[in-house]
């Protein structure tokens, strides 16, 4: 893998989180609990697909960078949508073209961000766990060797904090509020705990930005992440799991079969009407 | 108030340093915390604030519009409470 590959990839695997993410939490716009925390949501949805805009635009920036295809260089043929025009000039990728032209097989997100939103617990606690490790990763990668992507993760970081701080809020209150509140809380760990453990696995990719030191080797945020689930749970009556085996593989494209109806929902207009806009 | 819903708050907003809190508007939230919360998320989303008071509607308490008459109108004929007698020196510009 050349260099440029790796980093081409890992801004990849942060829009795709985002981006995912961002748009599983679209889909409570107008079926929030109450009006205020619809708007809440859907505040992160935003926050979350502004962040996604950033990395593609950055991914689309790098990749028309490369050397064109030949097979073994950063650009893929084929991966990031229509083919190059017949008059035989350069592909120019657009961001658009990287959220809405990949298929599941290039999405490099994790697996946490692509699972069913469920009832508010388990679209609580999803957000509560890639906030937390949102917040520690935003952090380390602003001080990271690659500037773009440091000024990037510094701008967000703001936004990740607080929520971190809504969703930390909700996951006490639903963990410590009525019997059922609580129930429905244990139910979302049991559902989503398996998943975690890709936040802090890294992908080859991510081992080579972590070598070049433009982002943190994910093991030095783990303990981080550890301590705020735990000091969450516990006021939230909530006991921390014991260790179990993790799925992981979304970071490198294997995906569990959810990400399939998030892009047919998502990709459908661009799919249908190439090039539309509006 | 039903049971099965939040109390109502109402959101006071300061626009910027130096200026007062105003009247923003009311929204619902279970507890202190999260009217604060819900206010930056309902009424700040365009840079309208920097700082938020929230307090609970049941702790505001209104005169009624039934005792207008006997509130207000007997200022109206009392146009010696405004300091507008007074004899300025040309001085002074910004009374």
């Amino acid at each position: 893998m050349t260099q440029s590959t790796a980093l081409i990839q890992y801004t990849l695997h942060l829009a795709d989180d985002s981006l995912i993410l961002g748009h599983r939490n679209s889909e409570w716009t107008g079926h929030g609990p109450i009006l205020e925390q619809d708007i809440a949501l859907s505040n992160i949805a935003l926050d979350l697909i502004g962040q996604a805009r950033n990395f593609y635009q950055y991914a689309a920036e790098l990749i028309n960078a490369a050397p064109v295809s030949n097979g073994t260089s950063g650009r893929p043929a084929s991966a990031y949508g229509p083919t190059a025009p017949s008059n035989g000039a350069p592909r120019q990728v657009t961001e658009d073209q990287l959220a809405y032209l990949r298929d599941g097989w290039d999405f490099r997100n994790c697996l946490l961000v692509e699972q069913g939103n469920g009832d508010w617990a388990k679209t609580i606690l999803r957000q509560f766990f890639f906030s937390a490790y949102q917040t520690a990763l935003y952090e380390k990668l602003a001080q990271g060797r690659d500037k773009t992507l440091a000024a990037i993760a510094a701008k967000s970081h703001k936004e990740v904090v607080y929520h971190l701080r809504w969703s930390s809020e909700w996951v006490i209150r639903l963990g410590d509020g009525t019997e059922e509140s609580h129930t429905r809380m244990n139910n979302a760990l049991d559902e989503l705990w398996k998943f975690t453990g890709e936040l802090h696995t890294a992908a080859p990719y991510e081992q080579e930005t972590a070598a070049k030191a433009i982002s943190p080797d994910l093991s030095t945020l783990c303990p981080q992440w550890e301590e705020k689930v735990k000091e969450v749970f516990d006021e939230a009556r909530l006991s921390y799991p014991p260790a179990v085996w993790m799925q992981t593989g979304g970071k490198e494209g294997r995906h569990t079969e959810h990400l399939g109806y998030v892009l047919a929902e998502m990709q459908f207009l661009q799919r249908a009407y190439p090039g539309c806009e509006w | 108030m039903p049971e099965n819903q939040w109390p109502l708050w109402e959101v006071f907003i300061r626009s910027k340093q130096g200026l007062d809190h105003k009247h923003a508007g009311s929204l619902h939230a279970a507890d202190a915390q999260m009217a604060i919360e819900n206010a930056r998320d309902v009424y700040t989303r365009r840079m309208e604030g920097v700082s938020i008071w929230v307090v609970e509607s049941k702790y505001i308490h209104a005169s009624s519009p039934d005792d207008a008459t006997a509130f207000y109108e007997p200022a109206n004929d009392k146009v010696y409470r405004h300091p507008t007698f007074y004899d300025l020196p040309d001085e002074l510009k910004h009374m």
